[in-house]
C-alpha cells in the first residue's frame, strides 16, 4: 500500500497536468481573492500565487526544474500575449503620436534613473560587485535584463531574482505612490509602470483599461531597448569612479 | 478565436526569426509586437476576433508569468546572504524610477500645452 501511495505520487510529480492544475487553480484562488479586496495591492496575484506554488513545492521536495518543465504550457503563453498588445497600442496610436517627444524625454529619465539608483543602492548598502553588476538591468523584462547581464559580467540567474522582486514591488506600490505624487492621468500612470516595472507592472494596468495597457507596453518595450543601450556606458563610467 | 491565436503566434514566430537571423538584443515578441503593429497600421483596423482574443490573453498575463516569477525560490540563498541591499534597490529603485518618470512626463506634457 505505502508503495502504492509513494508510486502515485512519483507519477503526480513527474506530471504537466499535476503541476498545471496546481497553477490553474492556485492562480483563480489568488485573482479572486484579489477581486474580492477590491484589488488590494498587497494582495497581487503573482505574489499570492508563486507563495503558495513555492510552498507546495517545498513540501513536496519538488525541485523548481521540475515544476516549471510542466508549467511551461501556461509560460509560453506570454509570448503571444505580448504580440498582443499591439492592438492597444494601435488603436491608441493618434494619443500615442502627441505625446513623442514628452515620452521619449520621460523615458531617458526613467531608464537612467533605473540603473543608476539601483547601482547607487546596491553599492552603499555593500552589495558585493557581481551583485551591483546584475542589479542595473532589473526595470526591464527578463530575457533582456538577463541578456544585458552577461555580456557586462554580471550573474543572469540573480538579476532574474531582480526583475521578479522589482516587477512585484512596481505593481504593489504603482496606486499609492502614483497617487501620492498625484498623478490623475491614465496613459501617464501606464507609461511609467511600463518603464518601471516591466511586463508585472504591465499585467497590473489592465485593470485601469486599454489606455494603460497601450501605454505601459510602450513603456516597457522602449525601456527594454533604451536600458541595452545605456547600461554598459553607465557602468562603464561607474566603474572608472 | 483560433484564428486571431494562429495569428499572434505567427507574428511571434517572424518576430523570433527576425532576432535570430540579425541577432538583435531584443526578445522575439517584441519585435513581433512591432511588426503586427505595423500590419494594423498597414490593413487601417483592428478585426474583431484578434482585439478579443488579445484582451483575454492579456487580462491574464499574470497568469502566463507565474510559473518564470516562481524561480525566485531558486535565489533564496543570495537572497539571505545580501537581503539588505537587493530589497533596498528593489523598491527603493523601483519607487525612485516609477515617480520620476511619472512626473517628467506630466511635466514634459504640460510645459509643451503651456505657450
Amino acid at each position: 500500500m505505502i508503495t502504492g501511495v509513494g508510486g502515485l505520487w512519483a507519477f503526480l510529480q513527474a506530471s504537466p497536468l499535476f503541476w498545471l492544475a496546481v497553477t490553474l487553480i492556485t492562480y483563480q484562488v489568488a485573482y479572486a481573492t484579489y477581486l474580492r479586496t477590491r484589488r488590494n495591492p498587497l494582495l497581487n496575484p503573482v505574489l499570492v500565487s508563486i507563495t503558495l506554488i513555492i510552498t507546495v513545492l517545498l513540501a513536496t521536495r519538488t525541485p523548481y526544474p521540475t515544476y516549471f518543465d510542466c508549467a511551461k504550457l501556461v509560460h509560453f503563453l506570454i509570448g503571444p500575449a505580448t504580440v498582443a498588445m499591439a492592438v492597444p497600442l494601435y488603436i491608441h496610436s493618434e494619443r500615442l503620436k502627441h505625446m513623442l517627444l514628452p515620452l521619449a524625454g520621460s523615458l531617458l529619465v526613467g531608464s537612467a534613473t533605473a540603473i543608476v539608483s539601483a547601482v547607487a543602492i546596491g553599492w552603499t548598502f555593500g552589495a558585493s560587485p557581481d551583485t551591483i553588476l546584475s542589479l542595473a538591468p532589473k526595470s526591464t523584462t527578463m530575457p533582456i535584463a538577463m541578456g544585458i547581464t552577461e555580456k557586462i559580467g554580471g550573474s543572469p540567474s540573480l538579476t532574474s531574482l531582480m526583475v521578479t522582486l522589482t516587477g512585484i514591488a512596481g505593481a504593489i506600490m504603482a496606486r499609492a505612490l502614483l497617487t501620492l505624487v498625484r498623478i490623475d492621468d491614465v496613459a501617464t500612470h501606464g507609461f511609467a509602470v511600463g518603464v518601471t516595472a516591466h511586463a508585472i507592472g504591465t499585467a497590473y494596468t489592465f485593470q485601469l483599461g486599454e489606455v494603460a495597457v497601450a501605454f505601459a507596453a510602450l513603456g516597457m518595450g522602449l525601456n527594454g531597448v533604451l536600458t541595452t543601450i545605456l547600461v554598459p556606458v553607465l557602468m562603464r563610467l561607474f566603474m572608472s569612479h | 478565436m483560433v484564428l486571431a491565436l494562429a495569428a499572434l503566434v505567427v507574428f511571434q514566430l517572424a518576430g523570433e526569426t527576425i532576432v535570430r537571423l540579425f541577432a538583435l538584443p531584443v526578445p522575439g515578441p517584441v519585435v513581433g509586437l512591432v511588426l503586427l503593429y505595423v500590419a494594423l497600421a498597414v490593413h487601417r483596423s483592428v478585426p474583431d476576433g484578434l482585439r478579443a482574443t488579445g484582451n483575454v490573453l492579456l487580462q491574464h498575463l499574470m497568469l502566463f508569468l507565474v510559473p518564470a516569477t516562481t524561480g525566485l525560490m531558486m535565489h533564496f540563498r543570495r537572497l539571505g546572504d545580501e537581503w539588505l541591499p537587493i530589497l533596498l534597490a528593489a523598491v527603493g529603485g523601483t519607487a525612485v524610477t516609477m515617480a520620476l518618470t511619472a512626473v517628467t512626463l506630466r511635466l514634459f506634457l504640460t510645459k509643451r500645452r503651456a505657450p
